[in-house]
Order: structure tokens, then C-alpha cells, then sequence
């Protein structure tokens, strides 16, 4: 466990060329394109929901169920709201509980992950042993034991959401500050009596953040659906408007044995678009920062095989 | 004697991992709302009798670590307390959904094997063409979906043609053997087949990579150069190394079908294991909640023990 030694050392980068790096990664990957501009548009939409949105989030406009016409492109719900008007402020609110969670998350798995990463010893092997726990337990099922006893609210989907993601960026940190703290210029650092605290913030972490932000989107896109599970399981905050909350209300109101398909095919499709456009993305760019994923054993596994160098998918 | 030493440790680690579950368990539903020492007795319409008979069973009015105790081995015993709801043993009613979800969760995991698999194949096989971009994709665009949207979909698209809940129909008086296969056959299919979907993104890119990863080996150019065909090679040659990771993945999706049965189960009406969780969050039937974590999280355990030895027991090349 203590002394992982990466297959393929990346090359140290200066901020610039990272940064090229990642704009590279973009123009080779059109799935990176792609997932992008569906996340750019729709956090627009949720930014702007406000101001664009046609009706009143709480005014009706019309007849239970209507059918969509010309002033409501969507129909309306079972309260006669405009479903375009629900559609933005869900995603608004959606992508809120998304972003906490997940920064939540990160908080949580960075720390670890730095910590684990960077000390070793017995602080690694405890972190670890907690994180391995929490990657066993199922975490749907957890979550709505601990919704359920803690009450609807869109802060405790937020807190229980975001305590229970965090293993995946803890392990990813882990790996990666590993490989990081035995570089030669963390060690001069360190020769030079710069404290943990410096060498962690200075060094250790910029050479990180590109895999965090990976780590990041992708852990979004789970909080999200997380999120539309719980609400869809009655565990939502009942006075907020998210994406799932629509999808609940439209199944609670039977929108389905009213042939009102226009209630509920939309929000389920929003959150498949958000969460496609945040894998693709996040995929992508775990794809290009992080070596481990070119084998695809430890991709999916994390035991040590024997290294496979100059194989591989470029190989055929 | 390392082979020996990897088992023990994983057996232990799970063993571990079971008893932190239960720990956390007891922890978490003492916490729970309302009286906390009137939670497990609390059951309504009780007779004084049974609620006194559980007080007693429990250890409700001793001390927390006297009642960790006394739940350790009750739990032992497998007595997970009284459901609120219909009054009667947590283990009875976990028993007979437990008997329900089973056929439809693997049904629909063989479902997600077939499909993930064929496409894997496709796509690593066609590397480059549209045909790899149209598999992958749509992989990802069924992975990127809501569980229960997916079925609330299916049920749109199938109404009228396939029965949309439950297990059996109702109105179905006396049927004879085939007829209640048939009719439970035409109940499983839309679940199944949701669970199936959800879950077969997945395997494509995993079985895709590992594909890759195998088609670049030296022994299949040497199955190349003897002129096998291309299907004998994936089939007899590639196929089998890759997958490996495919059978561990198998076990280990086991918690994304936990979090699925409960999603597919609540809009389909299915009577099982995940039905009985969303019933108990919706009565605050905190019994039944707790017995149906502490059965999932063991179940989701366990596979995971599985995965770990079977990917030993598969690939030598493992070192710990």
C-alpha cells in the first residue's frame, strides 16, 4: 500500500502549458466540446432563470395538465404552471444542490486525499481503511436513512449528498500527491525548510487541481442525480422547485395516466442532459490527466498489476 | 502462503465493515426523532403487551451501552425489531421482499451483462468508425439517464402492451403453473429491462477498454498472423482476458443495483426489497428502515468480498 509508484510519470508543467494542455484536450475530444457547451447553456439558463423565465414560477396560466400550445412550447403542469418557466428554475436550483454537495465533497476528499497522500504511514492506512468503509456501503440506501431521520430540507440533501461522495476524489488526491511529494522539487523544497503547510498549498496542490476539477465535475453530475433520487423518493424539500421535485410531483399527480407526457419527459431529460454533458467533461479530462486510466485494469480496479507499458490502446 | 494472506485479509476487512455497518446503524436510529427510547417499541396500535415485550427485548430503558449490547444479540438472533406498519417480525416481511427482488435484480443485471458486453466488443472491435461512436454514445446517454425517469419512460412507451406494476395479476384467479410463469414473465420484463439499461453504460466502456488493452497483446498478433478469423480471435483469445475486470465490476456494481432496485421498485410497484424502503421512509417506519440498510449493506459487502476473490482466484498477476 505505502510506496505506489505511478506507471507513467507526467512531466512536470509550468502554469502555461497546463494550461494549453487543457485547451489541447478540448480541440481533440469532441465529446469534450460537446459536454461543455451543454453545460455552459444550461448554466446560463439557471443563472439567468430570473429574468428569462416567460410566467411566474407560482402563478397558473392555464387549464390542469394543459397540452402545449404556442405561448407554453412545453404545456403545463397540475397546477397550470408554465413548464418552461419550471424547467429553468429547476435546473437553477438543481444545479445549486449540485455545486454544494459536491464542494462539500471535494472539502471533505481533498483533505483526505492530501493528507493520506502527502504524511503516509499509519494517517495513510486509517484515512484509507475509512474511505475503503465508506466506498462498501451502499450510498443511495445510507442517504435516505439519514434524509429520511434528518428531515426534508435542501440543506441536509446538500450536507448527507456531499458526506457521502467524497471517496472517489480522496483516492484519485491520494495517488496523485503521492507521485508528487517524491519530486525532486518538493523534496529541495522541503530541504529548504519550507513547513507542511507550504509545501502542501504551494506544491503539492497546483500540481493537483487539474485532476481535482476533473474530479469535480464528475461528482457533480452524481450529486444531481442523487439529488433527483431522493426528491423522486419524497425526501426533497418540499418548498423548493428542483428538477427531481418536478419529476415527483408530475408522478405523485399521475401525470402518466393523464397523458400528460409533456410534465415529465422534459425534467428527465434536462437531468440526463446535464449529467451527460458533466461526464463527458469530466471524463474527458480525467482521461488526459490522469495515467492510471490509460491501463484499463487499475482503471477499473486499484490493484497493482505487473506494468503494462507500451501496450494499450495505442498499441493496435 | 501469500494466497492465504490476501483471503484472511479481505474476509477480515469485510467482517470489519459489516460491524462498523451495524455499529453505524444503531447509532443512526438512536438518533432518530421522537422519544428515542420509545423508537423500537413505539409501534402503533400496539397492545401494552407486545410494546412491554419489546422494551424488554431491547433493553429500552437500560443504558446505551447496555442496549448496544443487548441489539448486538438480538441482531445475532436475526430479531430486527416490529415494523410499524403491519405489526410483524422486520425479518418476515425483509424475508419475503428479499424472495421478490432477487429474480427481478438479476434478471435485469443479466440483461445489462448481455447488452454491455455485445457493445463493448462492437465498439473496441470497430475502433474509429461511426459504429463505435453510436455505441459508446448511446452507452452514455442510457448511463446519464434517472433511474426512475427511465422507468416512468418505459411505461409511457410499453402502456397497454406490457403490464406497467406490481408483481402478478391480481385478477388472475387459480392459475395453473404456466400461466403465473407467463403472467410473472410479462410483470418482470419493464423492470428488468430498466434495471438492465441503466446499468449496461457501464460495462461497455469497461468491456471496451479492456478490449483495447487485450487486442493490443503480443499473443494476438501472433493469432493474427496465423490467419484465425477475426471473430475466433475476439472470441477465443481477446474476449476471455478482458473479461476479467468484467466479472469483478459485475460484483461490484452490486450497490448502483441496491440504489436502482429501490428507484425501479418504487415506480413499478415491484413488492420488494426497495419498495419496502420507500414504504418506510414514506410511514417514518424506522424498524423496517433500519433492517432493509442493514441487509442491503451486507448484501453490498459481501459481493464486494466476492469480487475481491474471485479477481484473485482469475488473475495470478495480482500483487498486494
Amino acid at each position: 500500500m505505502s510506496n505506489v509508484t505511478p506507471l507513467i510519470e507526467a512531466p512536470a508543467e509550468t502554469a502555461s502549458s497546463r494550461r494549453g494542455f487543457l485547451l489541447r484536450t478540448l480541440r481533440h475530444r469532441p465529446a469534450a466540446v460537446i459536454g461543455t457547451v451543454i453545460l455552459v447553456v444550461v448554466s446560463l439558463v439557471a443563472v439567468l432563470a430570473p429574468w428569462i423565465a416567460p410566467y411566474g414560477l407560482h402563478t397558473q396560466v392555464g387549464p390542469v395538465f394543459g397540452h402545449p400550445a404556442w405561448k407554453h412550447p412545453l404545456g403545463l403542469d397540475d397546477g397550470g404552471i408554465d413548464m418552461v418557466t419550471l424547467l429553468m428554475w429547476g435546473v437553477r436550483v438543481s444545479l445549486v444542490v449540485g455545486f454544494a454537495a459536491t464542494f462539500v465533497s471535494m472539502a471533505i476528499g481533498g483533505a483526505v486525499g492530501v493528507i493520506a497522500g502527502y504524511f503516509g504511514g499509519w494517517v495513510d492506512t486509517l484515512l484509507m481503511r475509512i474511505t475503503d468503509y465508506f466506498l462498501v456501503v451502499p450510498d443511495v440506501p445510507l442517504m435516505i436513512v439519514v434524509a429520511a431521520i434528518w428531515g426534508p430540507s435542501l440543506f441536509h440533501i446538500i450536507i448527507v449528498i456531499g458526506i457521502l461522495l467524497w471517496t472517489s476524489t480522496a483516492r484519485v488526491i491520494r495517488a496523485q500527491v503521492k507521485s508528487v511529494r517524491e519530486r525532486v522539487y518538493v523534496k529541495r523544497a522541503r530541504a529548504l525548510g519550507a513547513g507542511h503547510t507550504r509545501i502542501v498549498l504551494r506544491h503539492v496542490l497546483p500540481q493537483v487541481a487539474p485532476l481535482l476539477i476533473a474530479n469535480t465535475v464528475l461528482t457533480v453530475a452524481v450529486a444531481i442525480f442523487d439529488e433527483t433520487a431522493l426528491s423522486f423518493l419524497g425526501l426533497g424539500d418540499p418548498s423548493t422547485t428542483s428538477l427531481g421535485k418536478v419529476i415527483e410531483n408530475a408522478f405523485e399527480r399521475a401525470a402518466i395516466s393523464s397523458g400528460a407526457w409533456w410534465a415529465i419527459v422534459p425534467p428527465g431529460a434536462l437531468v440526463a442532459l446535464i449529467i451527460l454533458g458533466c461526464s463527458l467533461v469530466g471524463g474527458s479530462l480525467e482521461d488526459a490527466l490522469n495515467p492510471r486510466l490509460r491501463v484499463a485494469h487499475l482503471s477499473a480496479r486499484t490493484f497493482r498489476l505487473r506494468p503494462l507499458v507500451g501496450r494499450g490502446a495505442d498499441a493496435l | 502462503m501469500r494466497g492465504i494472506d490476501y483471503v484472511l485479509k479481505r474476509v477480515g476487512f469485510a467482517v470489519v465493515t459489516v460491524f462498523v455497518a451495524v455499529t453505524i446503524n444503531f447509532v443512526l436510529f438512536r438518533l432518530a426523532p421522537g422519544s428515542a427510547v420509545t423508537n423500537l417499541s413505539r409501534v402503533p396500535h400496539a397492545t401494552q403487551q407486545l410494546r412491554h415485550a419489546l422494551e424488554v427485548q431491547f433493553g429500552l430503558d437500560k443504558s446505551k451501552g447496555a442496549q448496544y449490547a443487548i441489539y448486538l444479540k438480538q441482531l445475532v438472533h436475526g430479531n430486527l425489531g416490529v415494523s410499524y406498519e403491519n405489526e410483524q417480525p422486520v425479518s418476515t416481511n425483509l424475508r419475503v421482499a428479499l424472495i421478490n427482488t432477487l429474480p427481478m435484480v438479476t434478471l435485469g443485471t443479466i440483461f445489462s451483462i448481455i447488452i454491455g458486453t455485445l457493445t463493448g466488443v462492437i465498439a473496441a472491435w470497430r475502433r474509429g468508425t461511426p459504429t463505435e461512436a453510436v455505441t459508446v454514445s448511446s452507452a452514455l446517454g442510457f448511463y446519464s439517464m434517472p433511474t426512475h425517469w427511465l422507468g416512468l419512460m418505459l411505461i409511457i412507451i410499453f402502456a397497454g402492451v406490457l403490464p406497467t406494476g406490481g408483481m402478478t395479476n391480481e385478477f388472475l384467479l387459480n392459475p395453473g403453473f404456466w400461466q403465473h410463469l407467463k403472467d410473472l414473465g410479462s410483470h418482470i420484463l419493464l423492470p428488468s429491462l430498466t434495471l438492465g439499461l441503466v446499468l449496461y453504460g457501464e460495462y461497455t466502456l469497461i468491456v471496451r477498454s479492456a478490449m483495447l488493452e487485450t487486442l493490443g497483446e503480443d499473443y494476438i498478433l501472433t493469432a493474427r498472423a496465423k490467419g484465425l478469423k477475426p471473430w475466433t480471435i475476439v472470441r477465443r483469445h481477446a474476449l476471455r482476458n478482458a473479461m476479467l475486470p468484467i466479472t469483478t465490476l459485475i460484483a461490484l456494481s452490486f450497490g448502483y443495483i441496491v440504489a436502482g432496485a429501490i428507484l425501479i421498485e418504487t415506480v413499478f410497484s415491484w413488492p420488494g426489497i426497495g419498495r419496502a424502503v420507500y414504504e418506510a421512509v414514506l410511514e417514518r417506519d424506522y424498524p423496517m428502515l433500519q433492517g432493509a440498510f442493514l441487509l442491503l449493506t451486507i448484501a453490498v459487502v459481501l459481493c464486494n468480498l466476492v469480487a475481491d476473490l474471485l479477481y484473485f482466484k482469475l488473475d495470478p498477476r495480482i500483487t498486494e
